[in-house]
């Protein structure tokens, strides 16, 4: 009788579905899943590392590059634990300015999730939709920071800047003519906020274009329902947290639970998910974006009607205008100091989370007293959810791997950190 | 908020009193420090017991305290002699006076501490449970037979600090590369590395060989006594 044994065979790192670097060894019994070890640390450059010897402020831009596709949400949680140990509290506009931005990040995050999704398990289409709208709210990034990805516009008291009045425009080129660009800059002839706004009207129609494409599709479903079931319980106990733990049916939502900045004074919704598999996930994320378009409408209602400062006037932690700086002594002083040395923050310990698209991000910060964190950890969510690949593989096919790197929304940039 | 934080810290104090070395509420976040040797039953507890129920454990990190309060320039007698105007490789480190209570509570010898962040779905609570640890190669029981996530954090940590996990069932390195020799969060492990890989023409394959870069310090580290946070802390003891 011939020997049989489990084939055991090698994914990725190089390999288009392993969304970045992800190299997983599979012990399979012919195309069955037996054991799934995940090997991750291609993509880890010592961040933590790297912020201990850093002033505080020099690390908001490695912020931006864990997860690379929810830029200001990680600055979020890094800015509000260094508050957390100042003792301050931003201003109320700039507190409105990131719950915004927060949340048209989340929207940025969930179109490219489901554009990469849907392109893994068989979609064509759906990734060409998603990122049609990426393009306008990476413009929303670009106007306010000048970046379209790594903006590093949270800071610690407030925001970088104040939102733009105007918003920049296409220019006639030799592939654009002047008819196109001006069919392209309708929506961008007033400020920020009014370009944000014709977004927000816009986009629930372009949910439904999404959902026409997925939600009834009988091939979307196939691959989709019944696969990688997780159980409230096992959600729990294996750290899942965001639309991971709120698709197995649990409503927990940080945003709710313990609100930050002005999460309290906004009216949304948290969907949940009932069969806890890689279809419940599909549809809580979806129902997210409409959420997130919904506080995004009152976010830009009230910056419309009060402006503010978007800083703190405190001179010890926030750098001087240029203007002050060119002609007081104290400011130009105070200047220096910022740059040159940096803010030393009272002695101790915080954790701050925030209800990232990909789950609870949280930063655990130690401080000695120094004008460097003492250690900085960060916890990432796509990092345990990335854990429990051998629980949620066990027992499917191979193609369902694919199909499970997706649900789990995988970037690496914040796993290996 | 604060009144749960608080409650919650009283009702560990009770519970643990006689295992606890210290539990603090700092910032509306409570700590709880406790040995070692007890983390098994305290863990099994604040799990289970109805009253805790932190069902989720949100984070664990090793940390190295090794060089906490030092700085690399002492800014308290600047005053009167002035700063040195480089700091060279050599320059010895000072040790700033801190008076804080993250570092009372633990023996010098105590040089790592492993931290766990417990989250309770049911109270909506955090908790912070920390264990200071002794020796080069510290050691501590695994809790991955209470929150199955601790399994790739304790691997984590192992890899990152040498901290060894008892009862681990698979305690392999995670992030670092495959044959990579020290635990590189550790204070005394160079920022820049060890070793650096290139591709060798010659030999037709990727070598390693030792770090051509020089560290430099831009910013160096001081601790300044900042008056304001003086005053806000002495407010906070007095009421």
């Amino acid at each position: 009788m011939p020997e049989i044994r489990n084939m055991t065979m090698n994914f990725g790192p190089q390999h288009p579905a392993a969304h970045g670097v992800l190299r997983l060894i599979l012990e399979m019994d012919g195309e069955v899943i037996e054991r799934a070890d995940p090997h991750i640390g291609l993509l880890h450059r010592g961040t933590e590392k790297l912020a201990e010897s850093k002033p505080f402020n020099q690390s908001i831009g490695y912020m931006d590059r864990l997860d690379y596709v929810s830029m200001m949400c990680n600055e979020h949680a890094y800015v509000m634990a260094i508050e957390k140990l100042l003792g301050v509290t931003p201003p109320r506009r700039a507190q409105y300015i990131r719950v915004m931005f927060a949340e048209i990040t989340r929207i940025l995050n969930h179109l490219l999730w489901l554009g990469a999704h849907g392109l893994d398990i068989g979609a064509m289409t759906i990734f060409l939709y998603c990122f049609r709208e990426r393009e306008d709210l990476m413009d929303c990034y670009e106007a306010v920071s000048g970046t379209r990805m790594h903006a590093t516009y949270f800071r610690p008291g407030g925001v970088y800047r104040d939102l733009p009045l105007m918003m920049p425009k296409y220019e006639a080129s030799k592939w654009h003519t002047q008819a196109e660009v001006d069919r392209l800059n309708i929506n961008r002839q007033g400020s920020l906020l009014d370009f944000i706004s014709s977004f927000t009207d816009r986009f629930p129609g372009c949910i439904d274009e999404y959902e026409t494409l997925l939600t009834d599709n009988r091939i979307w479903k196939q691959r989709t329902v019944g696969i990688a079931e997780v159980t409230p319980e096992r959600a729990l106990q294996l750290g899942f947290t965001g639309p991971m733990l709120r698709g197995s049916g649990i409503a927990w939502d940080l945003r709710k639970k313990q609100p930050y900045d002005v999460y309290e004074q906004l009216d949304f919704d948290i969907p949940v998910g009932t069969n806890g598999d890689c279809y419940d996930r599909y549809l809580v994320r979806v129902e997210e974006m409409r959420q997130s378009n919904r506080i995004i409408q009152q976010c830009t209602d009230w910056l419309k009607q009060n402006p503010g400062p978007v800083m703190l006037d405190d001179h010890k932690l926030v750098p001087p205008s240029r203007e002050k700086m060119k002609d007081d002594m104290e400011s130009l002083i105070h200047h220096f100091k910022l740059f040159t040395e940096g803010y030393c923050v009272p002695a101790g310990e915080v954790y701050a989370a925030v209800e990232h698209p990909k789950g609870e991000f949280g930063i655990y910060l130690i401080a000695d007293g120094a004008n460097k964190p003492y250690r900085l950890k960060i916890r990432a969510p796509g990092f345990a959810h990335l854990a429990s690949m051998n629980e949620m593989v066990k027992g499917h096919m191979l193609s369902d791997v694919v199909a499970v790197i997706g649900t789990q929304d995988i970037v690496f940039g914040e796993i290996d950190r | 908020m604060t009144e749960s934080v608080t409650h919650l810290a009283t009702t560990l104090a009770e519970r643990f009193s006689d295992v606890l070395i210290s539990c603090v509420t700092d910032r509306d976040e409570t700590t709880l420090v406790i040995p070692a040797e007890h983390l098994l039953s305290v863990c099994g507890v604040l799990r289970d017991d109805a009253l805790f129920a932190f069902t989720q454990l949100s984070d664990l990190c090793g940390v190295d305290y090794s060089t906490y309060g030092q700085v690399d320039w002492a800014t308290n007698e600047a005053t009167t002699t002035g700063f040195s105007r480089g700091r060279s490789a050599n320059t010895p480190q000072h040790s700033a006076n801190v008076d804080d209570n993250a570092v009372d509570d633990h023996a010098v010898d105590q040089r790592f501490a492993v931290v766990y962040h417990l989250l309770s779905i049911q109270h909506n609570t955090r908790l912070r449970l920390r264990c200071y640890l002794t020796g080069e190669h510290p050691r501590i029981a695994s809790v991955v037979n209470i929150w199955c996530s601790a399994d790739w954090f304790e691997r984590e940590a192992f890899d990152l600090f040498g901290i060894l996990f008892e009862g681990h069932p698979d305690l392999r390195r995670l992030l670092t590369d495959y044959g990579f020799i020290g635990h590189p969060f550790r204070k005394d492990f160079p920022l820049e590395g060890n070793v650096e890989v290139r591709y060798d023409p010659d030999k037709k394959r990727v070598v390693y060989q030792p770090v051509t870069i020089t560290n430099r310090v831009l910013v160096p580290r001081v601790i300044r006594d900042d008056t304001r946070h003086v005053a806000a802390k002495e407010d906070q003891s007095d009421a």
